[in-house]
């Protein structure tokens, strides 16, 4: 597993001390420099660009209408209650389970690390087609869901559990490397000078892992708002009552509303953006902390 | 359970038993009902399913797309990384920041800008098209969108072995005579290789999977340029659970394969990175 | 207040971290813990502390049994190796950290705690630091800081593992002449864990060896250096020659120290050996020099630079060795 903590990005000078031997020659530098450069806009940038051109193309006026329009509105606003449940639920299941396994040892330890990095291993459309295998109409609990009038599947409920599955390990494969780093010398102080569990948590643990719960939960939700494929085998494209941004989008861009299809894809785009910078921000502070 | 390695500190029962049980409910449960279900076909049937052609088909083209696109990601994530870590140029934090854009942009929304772009009246498809270039709703739009997606995971695996690299190794290379080239290739790359193999192992994997940013610019024809999650997909449409289900447990089973595979080889790399030369 | 040990066992796995190991604390006093890595002598301290539990045995304090007592419940102050401070805490709120935690009926007031915590700094001398993070201190502050925090909750028992261990060599001196007097200051029943034997010779008023899970000796440094219970008591605690040979007719291996040699032309009594010079190495006052004993054995002595000139010793000299003091351990003796 790496994470923020164990991954030192490339911030600091290069490998301090390449020294005059082992400078590459001018021409390979540039050549090299000039194929990354070129790789990462063709790929990462034009991208980037297109959608916001994509989003304008129409004119301000239709990209307002189309963002303002109530079903995206709706489609907005399910995305956020998702976020919102999934987010907080995630985070203290990934930081139970880190303590568990960064401060104790027991049989069976090495399957839950396994297991937590499941959904990363599972093709999406998978993690959202064992969720109709199980309350879906045919599903194994579909006849007793439908005998009391439950809606998992093709309702809200079902894109809840398909988004909290597709993410949860972000938070806790931060804080397991981060924890077991840290070490169980500070918790065991508190402990010695008389903390109850909670206080030693509160006063001791947290404010150590804060950064690293931080990181992870804007990875978590990053996902989580922008989760496509395990969300639409789940939801039944249900508009106004289903659909999610990105599943809005699809609709749009299905329906050859391209302009209204970019225009709301660009409030994701933007959200990726915004959680680039604050993963970069936060990994510059991880980095300075440990320095220190 | 065996004791916790540690007597004083509290919360355990608690947390591990918090942990299994979120993990029973929201994981083991519903992957159980995955297996449960392919348990309920024939043997006969399964394998029908699994290997129709069109499934076959589907097969090809996400197996073969992925590995196109994972080789692709394999040689210019390694001329990216080394750019990042080892040169000095303006933007240069930009950049490093930017490769992690496909892991923060959602799939769906990478999917449509890729088809408008490879589209023939695209910015990109405007200049293929002429050449005879056809990208979008082709295995090739395929291998393009993947590529995208699995960028940053070569980049991500092979810089923190870069930048752990001392020096000593090359100085004393250059001190024998050796070119950069001869360096490279003979002290540098060996030390790489087991990063770059699981980075691309874990693109390769990750397009296997791969359904919002692909599906489309893909096309979707059956037997032609269909992939293996839209199969999946459509099957789930037409109330064909047991058919969903078969690919489905072939998907994850390679999934698994691989899984154990990327693991073994990230051991290696930490192996390597304890004996020679590496942070002690 | 004292401290009762009774024959404790612990395993880790495979691993016996102690057997069997008894001992007496007494009230007020200032005891090392001394031995090798992986001897023991950290678990034991954990073990006391209530940081580990023992697989059988019994730890009591002041008679009362404690060996089911959480860490909490046993109110000891314990000194980390790599003093644990919280990272996120200045100075001040560590030291107030235990004072912070107690429960509502027994919590002080914040004015007694500010004055409680200034106290302490003052006589850890770190006045005026309150306000620094951990991160800004030296080593030795650093352990200054957890040795207050430490004290702050009034603990019955202080326990330091390796508290030097991580300094260099100049602050380790000093910090070490402090503890002695801030002990002698506060009385409290204090034990202390270090691998070097200087360190426990110098500060402590017993000594206890530790090897291998099992306690070779406890007594006073005099008596450990002087009248060793083991040859691992002699070889640890000092340089040592070894010789075989026969005592009465028994086996038995004898040791003697380097600096309990003299040097002579002549064989001054009937132990003396004679032995040829093989190596000098004058350091200050002080002379090093390797001998080379009549069956082959290497010999180390050390001896006042000015013996050296007046024999005129120098490589391929031949001279006579006679050790002041010798102890004997029979090899058929049981462990003792």
């Amino acid at each position: 597993m790496t994470s923020a903590v164990l991954r030192e990005s490339a911030a600091d000078p290069a490998t301090p001390s390449v020294r005059a031997a082992l400078q590459d020659p001018p021409w390979v530098r540039a050549t090299l420099i000039a194929l990354a450069l070129g790789f990462v806009s063709l790929f990462l940038l034009l991208p980037l660009l297109a959608v916001f051109a994509q989003a304008f193309s129409g004119g301000l006026a239709t990209y307002f209408a189309a963002i303002t329009d109530p079903i995206a509105l709706q489609a907005i606003r399910l995305t956020l209650i998702v976020a919102a449940i999934s987010v907080p639920l995630n985070a203290v299941f990934g930081v139970s389970a880190a303590w568990a396994i960064a401060r104790f040892d027991f049989r069976g330890k090495n399957l839950l690390i396994t297991l937590i990095d499941l959904p990363f291993a599972v093709s999406p459309v998978i993690s959202g087609l064992i969720f109709v295998l199980l309350f879906g109409a045919q599903g194994l609990l579909g006849p007793w869901l439908i005998e009391h009038g439950i809606k998992i599947i093709f309702a809200v409920p079902g894109i809840l559990l398909a988004t909290t599955f597709i993410t949860f390990p972000f938070v806790a494969r931060e804080l397991i490397p981060l924890m077991q780093e840290q070490g169980s010398e500070e918790e065991e102080a508190a402990i010695s000078l008389g903390a109850s569990g909670w206080q030693m948590f509160r006063r001791v643990t947290l404010p150590n892992i804060r950064l690293g719960l931080l990181y992870g939960i804007v990875l978590l939700n990053a996902r989580a708002m922008g989760e496509f494929g395990a969300v639409s085998v789940v939801s039944g494209h249900i508009r106004g009552k289903t659909n999610t941004i990105p599943l809005h989008v699809e609709i749009l861009y299905n329906e050859y509303q391209s302009s209204a299809a970019f225009a709301v894809a660009s409030l994701l785009a933007l959200l990726a953006l915004v959680t680039l910078v604050a993963k970069r921000v936060l990994e510059w502070q991880i980095r300075r902390e440990k320095q220190s | 359970m065996a004791s916790p390695r540690n007597g004083v500190l509290p919360g355990f029962g608690l947390t591990l038993g918090f942990s299994i049980l979120y993990l029973s409910l929201l994981v083991l449960i519903p992957l159980s009902a995955l297996f449960y279900r392919t348990a309920s076909l024939s043997l006969a049937d399964f394998v029908a399913e699994v290997a129709s052609p069109r499934a076959l088909a589907a097969y090809q083209l996400s197996f073969g797309a992925s590995l196109a696109a994972a080789l692709t990601n394999a040689g210019f994530g390694l001329v990216l990384a080394w750019v990042l870590v080892r040169y000095r140029f303006p933007g240069r934090e930009l950049v490093d920041a930017f490769v992690d854009l496909p892991f923060a942009l959602p799939t769906a929304v990478a999917g449509i800008t890729l088809t408008t772009l490879l589209a023939k009246n695209g910015w990109l498809g405007r200049i293929l098209e002429p050449l005879g270039i056809h990208a979008a709703y082709t295995p090739l739009g395929v291998t393009l969108a993947l590529t995208f997606i699995g960028l940053p995971f070569v980049v991500r695996s092979v810089q923190p072995v870069l930048e752990d690299l001392e020096s000593e190794a090359e100085e004393a290379a250059a001190s024998l005579g050796a070119s950069r080239w001869q360096t490279f290739r003979r002290v540098l790359f060996p030390a790489l290789w087991p990063a770059l193999v699981t980075g691309a192992a874990l693109a390769f994997a990750r397009s296997l999977g791969e359904y919002g940013s692909v599906v489309f610019i893909s096309g979707n024809m059956p037997l032609h340029t269909e992939i293996v999650p839209l199969l999946i997909v459509t099957k789930l449409e037409q109330y064909d659970y047991a058919g969903a289900t078969a690919i489905a447990t072939v998907m994850l089973v390679s999934s698994f394969v691989l899984l154990l595979a990327i693991n073994a080889l990230q051991a290696i790399g930490r192996k390597r990175l304890a004996g020679a030369g590496g942070a002690p | 207040m004292s401290i009762e040990v009774r024959e404790l066992w612990k395993r880790f796995g495979d691993f016996t971290a102690l057997r069997d190991v008894s001992l007496h604390v007494e009230p007020g006093e200032l005891l090392a813990l001394l031995g090798p890595s992986g001897s023991g002598k950290t678990t034991l301290l954990r073990l006391i502390a209530g940081l580990e539990r023992p697989d059988s045995g019994t730890i009591s304090f002041e008679g009362e049994d404690a060996t089911e007592r959480s860490v909490r419940e046993r109110r000891v102050g314990f000194v980390f190796q790599h003093y644990a401070l919280f990272r996120h805490m200045t100075v001040f709120e560590n030291v107030a950290f235990g004072l912070r935690v107690r429960p509502h009926a027994r919590r002080p007031s914040e004015s007694q705690i500010q004055a409680r915590v200034h106290e302490l700094l003052d006589l850890v001398q770190l006045e005026g630091l309150a306000r620094r993070m951990p991160t800004q201190l030296s080593g030795g502050q650093r352990q200054r800081v957890a040795l207050a925090r430490a004290l702050a909750v009034q603990p019955r028992v202080l326990l330091l593992d390796e508290p030097f261990g991580a300094l260099d060599a100049r602050v380790r001196r000093e910090l070490r002449r402090w503890l002695r007097k801030l002990h002698d200051e506060l009385g409290i029943t204090s034990l202390f864990v270090t691998h070097d034997q200087e360190e426990a010779l110098e500060l402590a008023d017993r000594v206890v060896v530790v090897n291998e899970g099992r306690i070779e000796q406890v007594g006073a440094p005099d008596e450990v250096y002087r009248r060793p219970a083991t040859p691992f008591v002699f070889g640890f605690l000092g340089e040592a020659n070894w010789l075989s040979t026969t005592v009465d007719g028994r086996k038995a291996r004898v040791g003697f120290r380097p600096d309990d040699l003299e040097l002579s032309l002549t064989p001054l009594d009937g132990h003396a050996f004679p032995a040829r010079v093989s190596r000098v190495q004058s350091l200050g006052g002080r002379a090093k020099l390797e001998l080379m004993s009549a069956n082959g054995g290497l010999v180390q002595a050390d001896v006042p630079a000015e013996r050296v000139r007046s024999l005129s010793l120098s490589p391929g000299a031949e001279v006579y060795a006679a050790p002041r003091e010798l102890q004997v351990f029979f090899e058929d003796a049981s462990a003792k």
